[in-house]
C-alpha cells in the first residue's frame, strides 16, 4: 500500500482566501454597527442628562392622569400607565381583528366579482378597487370620521332602523341579557364543537373508505347550532334583549360603538378590501385555465368550479400576500391617533406628552406591533403549511 | 322499392349576432335569469345613489367663492376650493413666493416624468438629477440671488408631498439594493443584520418610525448639533421605504436561476462582477412593477407626516379649512378635492407600472 500524497496544506490566513476575507468583512461590519449604536446611545444619554430627561420604565407604575374615551375594560384616570397601555392594546386588537374578518369577506367578494359574467358587477368591482386603492388611507379615515361626526343627525333625533340607532353619538344596538339560558347555551357550544369536529373526521374517513359523500359543512354546523340551542332551551329559553331607547339627551341602554371606532373600522376595512380583492384576483388567475375548462367538461356548475376547483388551488397563492394585507391593516390601525380613537399609539402619544419619555414609549409601541405581527405571521404560516400541496 | 323524392331539410338557424350594443347587453347583462337579477339589483342601487350624488355635486352645487352663497346652496360648495386653492396646494409657504415653489415643483415633476421615459435612460440622467435638485433647493430655500429665505418648516402642501415621495424613493433604492444583496449573502453575520433590519422595520407601523424621527433623532445627535425636521422625517420615510423595497428586490434576486451565478463563477467573475453584469440587470428588470407599487404606497404614506406637524397636502388642507370659521362646514369638499389630486397621481403611476411591465416582458412575448 503506497502512501497517498496529501494536497499541500491550504493557507487559510491569507487575503486570497475567500473564507478569510468573509470573516474580516463580517467582523468589520459588526464592529461598525456596534460602534455606531454605542455612539448614538452615548449621545442619547448625554443629551438626556443635559436636558434633565429621566429614563427608565418606572413611570409605568405611576398614575396616568388621563381618561380614555372608550374601552372594553373599565378605566379611570387614577390607574397607572401599565393599565392604560393594556387598554390601548385591547382597543388596537379589537379594531384589527374585526377589520381583518370584515376585509376578508368584502375583499374576497370583490375579487371573485371581477370574474362575474355580469358586466355591471365586473365594472363595479374594478372601479371599487381603483378608487379606494389610490387614495391614502389617512385621508379616507379623516373623511369617514367627518361623515360620522358632522353629516349624521344629533343624538337627540337619530336615524332609527329597527332596533338600531345611528347618530353623531355612534351606533347603538341591542345586546342579549346574560341569563342562565345563555350560560347553558355556551356549555352546549363547548360540547358541540368537539362533537362536530369528531363527526367531520368520521365523515372524511368514511368517504375515503366507501366513496359515499357525507356533508362536511352543514352537518357539523347543525350539530354545533343544535347543541347550543338545546342548552339554551334547557336553561329556560330566556329571550330578553337590552335594547337601546331614545333618552332625553342621548340614547340609553344597549350596546354602543363610538363614531371614532366606526370610522376607523370602516375606513380600514374598505381600504384594505381593495388590496385583498387584487390578491384574490391574482390567485384565481394563477390557476391554469385548463383547470376550469376541465371542471366544466366534467359538468360542474360555475359556482362549483369556483368553490371546489379554483379557490382551493388559488388559496396556495393567496395566503402569503393575504398575510401581508392583514399585517398592513393592523399597522394602519395606528392611524387611529389622527381621529382620536384611543389605540396603543395614541395612548403612547399622550404618555410622551405627559412624561417626556419618548424612547420608552416608542419602544413600547414597537414591541406591541412587532409581537402582533410575529403572532399573525406564525398563525398564517401554520395555515399556509396546511393549505400547501402535500408533497412526498 | 319506392322512389325517393327529394326533400329539403329544415334550414339551420342564423348564427347569433355577437356584435353591436344590443348583443353586448344580451351577453353581458341578461345572459340568464341570475345575470338579469344581478343587473336589476345593481342597477336599482346605482339609480338610487347616483342621481342624488350628481344633484349634490353638480346641479345644486355652489361654484362661487362666497361662503354666504355656499351656506344657502343645497348642494356641494366648490367655491371653497376656489377660495382656498392656493392655501391647500402651497400651505404655509409665503404667499408672495408661491411662484418659486410652483416653478421648482414643476421642474422636479418634469424631471421625474422624463426619468420614466425610455429615451431618457442615459448616462446623463443622474447628472441632470443633481443639477435639477440643486436648482430646486436654491429656489425653495432662497437666501441667494435676492430671493427671500424660506425656512424648511414653511415648506408645505403639494410641493412637500412630491419632494418627500421622490427624494425618499431615490435615496431608498441604493440602500434597498445593498440590503437585498446582504440578505442573500453567504456571510451569516451580514445576512442576519440585514434580516433583522428588514423584519424590524416591516413589523412596525410607519407612524412609530415618524415618531422616532421627530422625538428621538434629536436625542441621538451629538450635543449642540441639530438637524432640520424635514431632513429627519425624510430619513425616517427613506429607512422605512428601503426595508419594503429590499424585499421586492430580493424577490427578483431569488428568481435568477442558480446556474447563472455558478456559470459566472466558472468564467472567473468576481462577486461584484457577477452581481453587476449577470444578476442585477435581469433581477431589476423583473421587479420594476413591484418598485412602482412601492413608489405609489410611499406617495400615499407621505400623508402621515401631517401627524408629526409637517404640513404636506393633507395637513395643508386641514390647516386651510380649520383656520377659517366661515369655510369650516365645507371641509368635505376640501377632502374630496385633495382625494382627487392623490387619485390622479396614484392612478397615473399605476398605469405607468402596467406599461413598464409590458416593456420588461417584451422578451418573453412570442
Amino acid at each position: 500500500m503506497t502512501p497517498t500524497s496529501s494536497p499541500p496544506p491550504k493557507k487559510t490566513w491569507s487575503w486570497r482566501s475567500q473564507a478569510f476575507r468573509a470573516l474580516i468583512y463580517q467582523i468589520v461590519a459588526v464592529a461598525v454597527i456596534a460602534l455606531t449604536v454605542l455612539y448614538l446611545a452615548n449621545n442619547t444619554a448625554t443629551n438626556m442628562r443635559a436636558r434633565g430627561i429621566q429614563s427608565g420604565f418606572d413611570f409605568l407604575n405611576s398614575a396616568a392622569g388621563f381618561d380614555i374615551g372608550e374601552s372594553i375594560f373599565p378605566f379611570d384616570s387614577g390607574e397607572n400607565y401599565w393599565r392604560a397601555y393594556f387598554i390601548g392594546m385591547t382597543n388596537t386588537l379589537r379594531v384589527a381583528v374585526l377589520g381583518i374578518v370584515m376585509t376578508t369577506v368584502l375583499g374576497t367578494l370583490i375579487g371573485v366579482g371581477r370574474f362575474s359574467r355580469n358586466a355591471l358587477i365586473r365594472g363595479l368591482c374594478i372601479s371599487y378597487v381603483e378608487f379606494f386603492r389610490n387614495i391614502p388611507v389617512l385621508l379616507q379615515l379623516l373623511m369617514w370620521y367627518l361623515l360620522f361626526t358632522e353629516m349624521l343627525p344629533p343624538a337627540t333625533e337619530p336615524w332609527v332602523l329597527g332596533p338600531f340607532f345611528l347618530s353623531k353619538g355612534g351606533l347603538n344596538f341591542p345586546i342579549p341579557v346574560w341569563a342562565t339560558g345563555q350560560l347553558v347555551a355556551s356549555w352546549g357550544l363547548l360540547i358541540g364543537l368537539p362533537v362536530a369536529w369528531w363527526y367531520r373526521r368520521f365523515a372524511i374517513r368514511s368517504f375515503e373508505m366507501t366513496g359515499k359523500v357525507k356533508s362536511l359543512f352543514w352537518a357539523p354546523l347543525a350539530i354545533v347550532v343544535g347543541c347550543s340551542l338545546l342548552g339554551w332551551l334547557l336553561g329556560g329559553a330566556h329571550s330578553e334583549w337590552n335594547a337601546p331607547k331614545q333618552g332625553e339627551f342621548a340614547i340609553e341602554n344597549g350596546g354602543s360603538l363610538t363614531p371614532e371606532f366606526l370610522a376607523l373600522l370602516l375606513g380600514l376595512t374598505i381600504y384594505t378590501a381593495a388590496f385583498v380583492a387584487e390578491v384574490v384576483r391574482g390567485g384565481i388567475q394563477a390557476v391554469s385555465l385548463g383547470q376550469s375548462e376541465a371542471a366544466s367538461a366534467l359538468g360542474l356548475s360555475r359556482g362549483h368550479t369556483m368553490r371546489l376547483v379554483m379557490l382551493p388551488q388559488a388559496m396556495r397563492v393567496i395566503i402569503p400576500p393575504m398575510t401581508n394585507q392583514f399585517l398592513n391593516l393592523t399597522k394602519n390601525s395606528s392611524l387611529a391617533v389622527a381621529i382620536g380613537y384611543p389605540d396603543v399609539v395614541s395612548i403612547a402619544n399622550t404618555a410622551i406628552n405627559q412624561t417626556g419619555r419618548a424612547v420608552e414609549c416608542i419602544a413600547i409601541i414597537m414591541v406591541v406591533y412587532l409581537s402582533t405581527s410575529l403572532f399573525t405571521s406564525l398563525l398564517m404560516n401554520w395555515y399556509n403549511a396546511r393549505a400547501a400541496i402535500q408533497e412526498r | 322499392m319506392s322512389a325517393q323524392t327529394f326533400q329539403t331539410i329544415a334550414p339551420r338557424p342564423a348564427p347569433v349576432n355577437t356584435d353591436g350594443f344590443v348583443a353586448w347587453c344580451k351577453i353581458n347583462l341578461f345572459r340568464d335569469w341570475k345575470t338579469s337579477l344581478g343587473t336589476a339589483i345593481i342597477g336599482a342601487i346605482l339609480l338610487a345613489v347616483l342621481p342624488p350624488f350628481f344633484r349634490w355635486a353638480i346641479v345644486n352645487a355652489a361654484w362661487v367663492p362666497d361662503h354666504e352663497v355656499c351656506h344657502q346652496a343645497a348642494g356641494a360648495c366648490w367655491g371653497v376650493v376656489r377660495e382656498k386653492f392656493r392655501f391647500i396646494i402651497f400651505g404655509r409657504y409665503p404667499f408672495d413666493e408661491h411662484w418659486r415653489a410652483l416653478i421648482a415643483t414643476a421642474m422636479l415633476l418634469s424631471l421625474i416624468i422624463a426619468s420614466c421615459m425610455r429615451v431618457c435612460w442615459k448616462a446623463w440622467l443622474p447628472v441632470l438629477w443633481a443639477a435639477v435638485l440643486s436648482v430646486y433647493f436654491t429656489l425653495m430655500y432662497g437666501g441667494v440671488f435676492g430671493l427671500a429665505k424660506v425656512e424648511t418648516d414653511m415648506w408645505s402642501g403639494l410641493p412637500l408631498t412630491i419632494l418627500l415621495a421622490s427624494l425618499s424613493m431615490t435615496m431608498a433604492f441604493p440602500i434597498a439594493l445593498v440590503i437585498a444583496l446582504g440578505r442573500r449573502s453567504g456571510m451569516p453575520a451580514i445576512r442576519s443584520l440585514c434580516t433583522v433590519y428588514v423584519e424590524l422595520i416591516r413589523g412596525v407601523p410607519l407612524i412609530s418610525v415618524l415618531f422616532m424621527a421627530s422625538f428621538m433623532f434629536p436625542l441621538l445627535m451629538p450635543q449642540g448639533f441639530s438637524i432640520d425636521v424635514l431632513i429627519r422625517v425624510l430619513a425616517g420615510i427613506t429607512l422605512f421605504a428601503a426595508a419594503y423595497m429590499a424585499e421586492v428586490i430580493r424577490g427578483g434576486l431569488q428568481a435568477i436561476p442558480k446556474g447563472q451565478i455558478e456559470a459566472a463563477a466558472t468564467l472567473g467573475l468576481s462577486y461584484w462582477q457577477t452581481q453587476r453584469k449577470i444578476v442585477l440587470p435581469q433581477a431589476l428588470a423583473m421587479v420594476v412593477p413591484g418598485i412602482m407599487n412601492n413608489f405609489i404606497s410611499t406617495f400615499k404614506d407621505t400623508s402621515l407626516v401631517a401627524i408629526v406637524s409637517l404640513y404636506e397636502l393633507t395637513g395643508a388642507m386641514q390647516m386651510a379649512m380649520n383656520s377659517d370659521a366661515n369655510w369650516r362646514p365645507f371641509r368635505i369638499e376640501g377632502y374630496l378635492f385633495i382625494a382627487l389630486i392623490y387619485f390622479v397621481f396614484c392612478f397615473a403611476m399605476s398605469r405607468y407600472s402596467k406599461w413598464i411591465e409590458q416593456q420588461v416582458n417584451k422578451s418573453k412575448l412570442r
